[in-house]
């Protein structure tokens, strides 16, 4: 297991998150103490375990393809911040 | 007071005419308007629409309809998709939102004939142990207003407790349930992995995830279990498993059955008062009959840190979603990852922030086999503790909190420490197991509920009822009241 020490500020660019300066410090020191906690976890020899994902013996849940009732559109966009015309609005992604 | 009735007390009543559901509806609204202001157990409440729907109950009882749930108010924690009505999870960053959907499980407490009314609060996307996470400000406990009611689901507890309505629903990710039902003295339930269809519940950590009932009594859990159980095709995870009537279990007769008592939960931060009631329920079984046998979790100590990895991880995952695009709360920005990053600062509060944080780390290049597989190792460990256990016994016996309500501020800087309250009930959630906390005593000065949990076997329901009800109506717990 690897040592902790969390680059906030990577971690929350991959987290799409926006954080203040003072958030960054609070939360490098929170989370050095959280990781310190959880390195009791090599503790013990888990080489020959398999991981468990969830709890419930079933794989592959599939229904059937049909066609059914959905949403209606205007329904669907009812909470959006912004639209217009029948669509989501968001800043341009491309030239 | 019709408020502070069971569900199987006022469907006797209804169904003799001798009260209607308006009149109790009505009880539940003038308790609020008394009591939460100090509480604050509610974010916001459609009196006209739930004395509507009373209307209609009492027309469908008139004309001689019989449901499990007619005319019973019932109220939901604000993670649950109720049609027409706001869903905030507590956050700032839903804005002004309202469900376009009902939630499986409201469809069918609505298609049992309950009044599903008001939204209860919690912390933020149910990541807390006390409701101070909410960005609308914190639930009191109704035995102490200086103290937290437990968290996540701490408005559904506080409500049930301060009688504000029937009973509740919550949400139980790592003990969110159980915890705030053992704080403020009701019953929580926190059902099988996969009983609970969770179509229309925001997801936290989906593979621990349950939604379950908060009621005066055992009696009313095992009927909102039985209306709320089974397979839904909008749920993958939920398993086709047959559903019983879950009350016909209640027989009172435990004579024979087997209550492990693990060691490794005597452990040193375990408060006296609690320890002594926890004591006292354990002879209190023995005397109704049940043998007691200790039993062994070899792995108890490493739950909380494993927890705290498996659902930061699904949760950094679940809650990408929220993102200023499609719902809720937006912040500009000149590009769409400048946006999205705004929307999010803006939107999350700092425990959420936190545990973004975690997942997105310990789900990042070069760290996932060190962290996330890693502790999904540990966590087959963790269930293999349980399912061996359960060879040997039909339930298990724990506290299910080391204390008793603490003060609202006393843990809130320490996330560590407030992550260390849920050590008795985190494991449940990774063995995909089902719990129960039913009251079990009160600590003496101030006078605070204490809470007993029974685990149970994978769809072992009826046996964890069974139990937990024996213990009740042998004890005088759960009829107490707050004075309030």
């Amino acid at each position: 297991m690897a040592t902790g020490e969390i680059d906030v500020k990577y971690v929350a660019h991959l987290a799409r998150l926006a954080l203040t300066p003072d958030e960054e410090k609070k939360l490098s020191a929170q989370l050095g103490s959280i990781l310190g906690y959880i390195e009791k976890l090599r503790e013990l020899d888990v080489a020959n375990v398999e991981p468990t994902a969830h709890a419930v013996p079933l794989v592959n849940v599939t229904r059937a393809d049909e066609i059914r009732p959905s949403l209606p559109h205007d329904e669907a966009l009812r909470n959006a911040p912004k639209k217009s015309g029948g669509l989501f609005v968001v800043p341009k992604i491309v030239e | 007071m019709l408020n502070q009735l069971t569900i199987s007390e006022l469907n006797a009543k209804l169904t003799r005419r001798e009260v209607s559901a308006r009149e109790t509806t009505q009880a539940c609204l003038d308790q609020i308007q008394r009591v939460d202001g100090k509480i604050h157990a509610f974010l916001s409440h459609d009196d006209a629409d739930a004395l509507a729907q009373a209307d209609a109950a009492d027309k469908a009882i008139a004309a001689g309809e019989q449901k499990p749930l007619l005319g019973v108010p019932i109220a939901v924690k604000d993670v649950l998709a109720v049609k027409g009505q706001p869903l905030n999870c507590a956050s700032k960053i839903l804005g002004n939102f309202i469900s376009p959907y009902d939630a499986t499980a409201i469809e069918k407490l609505k298609a049992a004939g309950a009044i599903v009314f008001g939204r209860l609060n919690m912390d933020e996307f149910a990541m807390g142990s006390s409701t101070e996470n909410s960005a609308f400000g914190p639930t009191k406990n109704p035995w102490d207003i200086t103290r937290i009611p437990g968290g996540s689901s701490g408005g559904s507890a506080a409500a049930v407790a301060a009688d504000e309505c029937i009973a509740s629903l919550g949400s139980d990710t790592g003990g969110s349930i159980r915890q705030p039902a053992a704080l403020c003295g009701c019953v929580g339930l926190k059902p099988t992995y996969g009983r609970i269809s969770r179509y229309g519940l925001v997801a936290f950590a989906s593979s621990l995830d349950q939604i379950g009932p908060f009621t005066k009594d055992v009696r009313d859990a095992a009927t909102l279990l039985g209306v709320m159980s089974g397979v839904d095709p909008r749920d993958s995870t939920s398993v086709p498993q047959p559903v019983p009537d879950y009350t016909r279990a209640l027989t009172g007769d435990i004579r024979g059955m087997k209550l492990g008592l693990p060691k490794e939960y005597m452990i040193g931060g375990l408060d006296a008062e609690v320890k002594t009631s926890v004591d006292e329920a354990v002879k209190k079984f023995q005397a109704l009959g049940a043998e007691i046998v200790e039993i062994s979790l070899p792995h108890t100590d490493y739950a909380v840190a494993t927890y705290y990895i498996i659902a930061t991880a699904e949760a950094s995952a679940n809650l990408a979603r929220f993102d200023g695009i499609r719902y809720g709360a937006r912040v500009e920005g000149a590009d769409p990852i400048e946006l999205y990053a705004k929307t999010r600062g803006a939107g999350f509060g700092s425990e959420v922030k936190r545990r973004i944080i975690l997942g997105t780390y310990v789900l990042s290049s070069g760290y996932h086999d060190a962290y996330y597989l890693h502790a999904q190792k540990v966590r087959t460990l963790i269930r293999n503790d349980f399912l061996k256990a359960f060879e040997k016994v039909d339930a298990i016996v724990t506290p299910t909190t080391p204390t008793a309500a603490f003060k609202i501020g006393e843990k809130s800087d320490d996330p560590l420490q407030m992550y260390l309250s849920d050590i008795f009930t985190i494991s449940c959630n990774l063995a995909g197991i089902c719990g129960v906390s039913v009251p079990c005593g009160f600590t003496k000065n101030p006078k605070l509920p204490v809470g007993l949990q029974l685990l149970g076997q994978p769809f072992g329901e009826e046996s964890l009822l069974k139990l937990a009800h024996a213990y009740e109506q042998a004890t005088p717990w759960h009829k107490e009241k707050t004075v309030i």
